[in-house]
């Protein structure tokens, strides 16, 4: 907390300029009730210290907000009804009370306005002033093309295709598609005529042995009429010949109630006579509408307060868990389907939102190397960044209209999905909790370039590699604090989570870690490794000391030990908890 | 004969019960063909048997099976496969006593008959002539078992049924429980653990009030139970009573002391003096006994009557018998029927709001003793039930010994055993018709035990396996330990069956030596890897600052001092129950605050502060901290394993770089550079590495679940849509709702 004040006062190049400081004003604290304080603003955060109770600081980046109202007016009555009401995007509300006299919340709350919602008054996203520095330079983390290369693509069915080198062929695709050797620039074209917004199907990932391919894309433009592709049939059927799978299945992630009902606005999902070597499936996952409220459900249920008396049935009755089990049940559909040999084609509707939650965790499932902090970042950068997740429309990035439809936490659920998974095989996976979380903390922050914008096409006009920071610049610079200690680099087999209630729980650190009642120490286990660890590498060394002063004089021994530099091995003892 | 405390077990008839029918003889005298036994137990004696049956495997949708014997004796329901026992990925946490296909008779929960493709409970009495084409077991460890009758003859099948019906559902007789006869076999001095106290002595007793500090005084006037047949052979009261006070009314309503704080206040329980005694004689007696408790410490008591507030025995009966029904799962399909709607049905069972209720109570009398300082009495009707819930928690909470596997042990030799928790009845060993006395009251304490353990792991010595095996251990009829009602039944059973011996004096094994159900590397599992064990020098730092309680000791102290001399007892037209509740000091601190409140700002207070594995240790009672015991509900379960998953995977390599780390130090002690640091501590403090090592293929449920089947196959939920029918327009509203697609 200190550093930070540090930063604030001091202007670092991470804070730009200080825009406020000084500001006294009365935090009302859910946990610890009315707490005066001083409130410092930045273009990039806004920071509170009480003055009431030392333990007790904020601190906001302004991109986390998605919503500022006045409280109260000029005349209300009451003590501490006049002032701010902050909604926060990571599950917290904010109410900040001041004194009604002459106005004094007028400046604040325009400049908070002003700050936290950028793009709606003309100016830049943080992200775009940011002077930060890094010892790495998260922007080479992603190639596609390596990333190809390391799934040894090309192969001889597929091929790279550069046909969207100018976004000509889909505006919300990479620039590198990999599509199978038998078809031609001209067939691909001919296809994105007849799948929604041109995301004609591309592989995503292949297997190793199998050769059975993981393909994304949208849904076909069926429409209220049936309309057929004969392309498209030919196309897909040339997907399933690349590695002489009989059948190929098609996993519509949507409810079939929804994908029948999106006939109406001319698409649809592909029909049994049309694709007749193809098996749909439906996955019934619901669409991003229903995600939103079922999260507003969530947040009501654990802030400020977390629900007591009846907390399991008020945890069901937000649906989030179920949600969760449903795309992962997807994904271990998708995972098995293609270990057993056959290749996959799986879309919703756009290709954008459901779609890259279940290819990116089947081949969590199946590809140990998305499981290591790098591989991880591969991962999201290819499924969600470059295959157009609208992160923009999503978050709603420096936009003040929180109301938006287009917002929706498909992002965040997804990472949930990935902590369950890290939950119940807490071995495989190099990255740790802490590395989750600050992933969905800059996903709102706008502190990084990682997360803006809805397509490459757009990061690519507003230059936002060369303009912004990645935010695998600050995780890989500080590796040590992202690695799970317990990761086991050996286990690469297909990893199944068990999709049950049974299993599933609420990520508490994440939902309610704003609330001082939940212990946010780290969890004794991991202390304790940690612990050992240590102990074993300076034994290790005592060794290796040891062994070399073996062919010195045997009197070095005695030296040895008690040498000043080399620390007595009670001094040690007395700091593990547990002796030996 | 002495009636035998609250009921239930009917006296035992001096006459000998044989258990073999002329017929059954017959039947096991009859040559089967290659007819296998499993290896008996001493003194097991087989009643029937039959074969072929039908077993089915429970992890396998399609309904396959083994065929082999299935046989009833006096211990146990077994099934012995037909099958050459193929090369068993060998089992480590291997039951001694009953393997992985055996129900030892009183883990029977409930028998179901499916006659014609229907379910029915099968009670004892009843359905007996016709025999169900498929048998379903359930067991009080929650394992399923399924066995198909319709390949067996039909005298057989008739003949394996009715027995099975027989031995695990009719009401008995305690003398026919399998340890008697496995009592008698061993040796007249069973090898007696050496650690754990008994309580049956008067040094045990002594011992543990030295150990706490406590200045109360022990009574040897029951040695032969002439005081109460409830009360156990010797007990601690304030010294304060007198002896005339001490034989009044028969056991009832002395305040037994169950453990002394630091300060020097104590936790007291006491059962309540019958409703009808409600002279004036009574009730001076009573004044006395809370005078006497009050001057242990402070002159101040609180007390508190546990089933005002808490669920009495019925209620946590009735709520745990809906709670396991979601365990005990027949098949896949109903695995993901009730996957659907699983955390409210969870709560509408209301078995994890009891166990969060014992927890708040124990820390209200944690918050009293700690903070306040006062003495507590706790009290119930029979004083056996929720008092040793309550009372063994705050220990737990309170007392670091407790929390190592020894000092836990103690506490339940203590607590219930010596403490007379009605085990027979509870448990409901005999199938006793009238149901009323059953209840699973020490599971509901080990409940809210494995909720601290898993809330503060390092601060206990025994593992969440250690709970679960212990839970199992109520329903294994080897032991005497939780075989009886009270001390004194164990000694008129102790005294009838040594009549007809004539090999000396009978001896139950305790369940507490361990090594008669596992092998000494099994046992490892027992002990938790993340035990952080007290440091010597530790102990001598945290001696200095003692003069916290002094602190408070100037707070409140006029408050406890004027309020229970004068006036407090002098409402004689009320009855003495009635009165203690009203007059119940609720909260002299924090008045206005309701119970809940005041722990959460206790709570919160000592959150605040650094945790300590070997001070105090409080819940959070919060919805998300209450779990679910997952190891002990859902281990046999196929569809809720994750296999190569689970917190073991964490505890194999925690196990694993313990070894190496232990190895280090042998080499480094070799080279002479070890040297008398650290010494003595070398014992075996974690779960063997080999044990860990050679289970490469874990699954969650380890050690319990063999997964001999493992296949990558994931398992895919079904019928996943029931429950989530979004039926607002959000459904079927359009992911871009501004933009119109275009049609191309």
């Amino acid at each position: 907390m200190i550093v930070c004040l540090i930063n604030v006062h001091a202007a670092q190049p991470l804070c730009g300029c200080c825009v406020f400081s000084d500001k006294d004003l009365i935090y009302m604290c859910p946990f610890h009730g009315a707490l005066k304080g001083k409130v410092f603003i930045t273009n990039y955060r806004l920071y509170f210290r009480s003055t009431d109770m030392s333990t007790v600081t904020l601190d906001v980046p302004l991109g986390v907000i998605g919503r500022i109202e006045k409280m109260g007016g000029a005349s209300s009555r009451g003590e501490n009804s006049y002032g701010l009401d902050i909604t926060c995007k990571d599950m917290r509300n904010l109410r900040f009370a001041l004194k009604q006299e002459g106005h004094s919340r007028r400046d604040i709350f325009g400049e908070l306005f002003k700050y936290a919602f950028p793009l709606s008054h003309g100016m830049p996203l943080f992200a775009f002033l940011s002077q930060e520095k890094f010892e790495e330079n998260g922007w080479s983390v992603y190639n596609s093309i390596d990333e190809y290369r390391r799934q040894n693509l090309p192969s001889e069915q597929w091929r790279i295709s550069f046909i969207n080198e100018s976004y000509e062929l889909c505006d919300t695709y990479p620039v590198h598609l990999v599509v199978p050797y038998k078809a031609t620039d001209e067939d691909l074209r001919r296809v994105a005529t007849f799948r929604s917004r041109g995301r004609i199907p591309v592989l995503s990932w292949i297997h190793r042995e199998n050769q059975a391919v993981i393909t994304r894309c949208s849904q076909p433009l069926v429409g209220m009429s049936g309309k057929r592709n004969k392309d498209d049939e030919r196309y897909l059927d040339i997907i399933r010949e690349a590695n002489g799978t009989p059948r190929l299945t098609i996993y519509d992630a949507r409810p079939n109630v929804n994908a029948v009902a999106n006939k109406a606005t001319g698409g649809g999902y592909e029909g049994d006579d049309a694709y007749q070597n193809a098996d749909l499936v439906f996955l019934d996952i619901h669409n991003i509408h229903v995600m939103r409220e079922s999260l507003k459900k969530l947040k009501d249920i654990v802030y400020p307060n977390v629900e007591e008396a009846h907390w399991l049935s008020s945890l069901e009755s937000t649906h989030w868990l179920e949600h969760i089990k449903l795309v992962l049940s997807g994904a271990i559909q998708i995972a098995d389907k293609v270990s057993s040999g056959s290749s996959v084609v799986v879309h919703c509707s756009d290709g954008w939102d459901r779609t890259a939650q279940l290819t990116s965790l089947a081949m969590l499932m199946l590809d140990s190397y998305y499981r290591t902090l790098r591989g991880f970042q591969v991962l999201l950068e290819k499924e969600w960044i470059g295959f157009g997740h609208k992160f923009t429309s999503r978050i709603g990035h420096g936009d003040k209209n929180h109301a938006d439809q287009d917002r929706s936490p498909i992002f965040l659920q997804f990472v949930d999905c990935v902590w369950q998974m890290t939950k119940q095989f807490p071995t495989a996976f190099e990255f740790n909790e802490r590395c989750l979380v600050t992933i969905l903390d800059h996903l709102y922050s706008c502190r990084f370039g990682t997360f803006l914008y809805n397509c490459e096409s757009v990061r690519d006009s507003n230059k936002v590699r060369s303009k912004t920071v990645s935010l695998w610049s600050l995780i890989n610079s500080d590796k040590a604090a992202y690695v799970n200690p317990f990761y086991t680099s050996d286990c690469s087999r297909v990893l199944y989570p068990v999709a049950s209630m049974r299993h599933l729980e609420l990520w508490v650190n994440y939902y309610i870690r704003w609330n001082p009642r939940i212990r946010h120490q780290q969890s004794p286990v991991e202390q304790r490794y940690k612990e050992l660890l240590a102990l074993r590498d300076q034994y290790l060394k005592k060794l290796e000391e040891l062994q070399l002063s073996d062919s010195t004089p045997s009197s070095a021994r005695l030296t040895n030990s008690s040498t000043p530099n080399a620390p007595l091995p009670n001094q040690h003892l007395t700091h593990l908890q547990t002796p030996f | 004969m002495l009636s035998l405390g609250s009921g239930g077990a009917k006296s035992t008839k001096p006459s000998f019960v044989s258990y073999v029918t002329p017929e059954e003889i017959k039947s096991e005298k009859e040559p089967q063909k290659k007819e296998r036994h499993p290896n008996l137990l001493p003194g097991e004696v087989v009643f029937c048997s039959t074969n072929p049956i039908l077993k089915y495997t429970q992890d396998d949708i399609s309904q396959r099976g083994i065929f082999g014997t299935l046989l009833c004796t006096n211990f146990r329901v077994s099934f012995i496969s037909d099958e050459t026992p193929q090369e068993e990925p060998t089992q480590h946490f291997k039951n001694k006593l009953y393997g992985e296909n055996d129900i030892p008779l009183m883990c029977v929960d409930c028998l179901y008959g499916v006659y014609d493709e229907k379910k029915k409970l099968i009670t004892g009495g009843m359905l007996k002539n016709k025999y169900p084409s498929k048998m379903i077991i359930h067991c009080k460890d929650l394992r399923v078992f399924q066995f198909c009758l319709t390949f067996t003859k039909e005298e057989e099948a008739k003949k394996i049924f009715q027995g099975i019906v027989h031995h695990c559902l009719e009401p008995k007789s305690l003398k026919c429980v399998f340890a008697f006869s496995y009592a008698n076999t061993k040796g007249p001095e069973m090898q007696r653990t050496q650690r754990t106290l008994m309580f049956d002595s008067q040094e045990d007793w002594s011992q543990e009030m030295k150990r706490t500090k406590g200045n109360c005084r022990i009574v040897t006037e029951n040695q032969n139970f002439e005081l109460s047949e409830r009360l156990p052979k010797y007990f601690i009261i304030p010294a304060a009573v007198s002896d005339d006070d001490l034989s009044k009314f028969p056991g009832k309503g002395l305040p037994i002391w169950c453990w002394s704080h630091h300060s020097g206040c104590a936790l007291f329980k006491a059962s309540s003096l019958p409703v009808t005694q409600e002279d004036g004689v009574a009730q001076a007696w009573m004044e006395r006994m809370l005078h006497a408790v009050a001057q242990t410490h402070l002159y101040s008591v609180k007390i508190e009557d546990l089933l005002e507030t808490l669920p009495n025995i019925q209620d946590i009966q009735q709520s745990y018998t809906k709670f396991k029904q979601f365990f005990l799962i027949d098949n896949s399909t109903d695995f993901w029927m009730s996957d659907v709607k699983w955390f409210s049905s969870l709560e509408n069972t209301g078995w994890l709001d009891i166990i969060r209720q014992c927890l708040q109570k124990a820390v209200e009398v944690v918050e009293c003793l700690e903070k306040e300082n006062t003495n507590v009495l706790i009290t119930e009707e029979e004083g056996s039930d929720l008092c040793c819930v309550i009372s063994s928690l705050v220990q737990i909470m309170m007392d670091p010994h407790c929390r190592t596997l020894t000092g836990f042990q103690n506490l339940v030799q203590k607590e219930w055993v010596a403490g007379c928790h009605a085990f027979l009845d509870r448990c409901n060993h005999l199938h006793q018709k009238d149901k009323e006395c059953q209840s699973p009251v020490f599971l509901l304490f080990l409940e809210c035990v494995w909720q601290l353990v898993q809330q503060h792991s390092p601060a206990f010595q025994f593992s969440e396996t250690y709970l679960t095996v212990l839970s199992d251990s109520i329903h294994v009829p080897a032991f005497g330990t939780f075989l009886f009602n009270s001390a004194f039944q164990r000694e008129s059973c102790l005294k009838a069956t040594l009549q007809h011996s004539q090999r000396g004096p009978l001896s139950w094994p305790a369940v507490w030596d361990w090594s008669m159900q596992f092998d000494c590397k099994a046992q490892e599992l027992f002990i938790n890897p993340l035990y952080a064990e007290k440091l010597k020098q530790e102990k001598v730092l945290r001696k200095v600052p003692r003069i916290k309680h002094q602190r408070q000791l100037s707070l409140p102290s006029s408050a406890f001092k004027t309020p229970p001399k004068k006036g407090f007892f002098k409402d004689e037209a009320e009855s003495l129950k009635k009165m203690l509740r009203v007059k119940r000091f609720s909260r002299w601190m924090v008045p206005p605050d309701s119970p809940a409140v005041a722990t959460r700002q206790f709570y919160e207070a000592w959150q605040q502060k650094p945790l300590d594995y070997h001070g105090l240790l409080l819940p959070c009672l919060d919805g998300p901290a209450m779990r679910l015991w997952m190891q002990r509900y859902l281990r046999w379960t196929p569809e809720a394993q994750i296999l190569g998953g689970g917190s073991v995977a964490i505890t194999s390599k925690l196990a694993e770089l313990l070894g190496e780390v232990r190895a280090l130090q042998r080499e480094l002690a070799q080279k002479g550079w070890w040297d008398s640091m650290g010494e003595g501590h070398h014992r075996p403090q974690t779960m063997s590495l080999a044990l860990v090592r050679t289970s490469l293929r874990l699954s969650s449920y380890f050690p319990f679940a063999a997964s001999r089947n493992w296949s990558f196959k994931p398992v895919i939920p079904t019928g996943l849509l029931q429950s989530l029918m979004v039926t607002d327009k959000l459904a079927s509203q359009e992911d871009e709702t501004n933009e119109v697609i275009s049609l191309v």
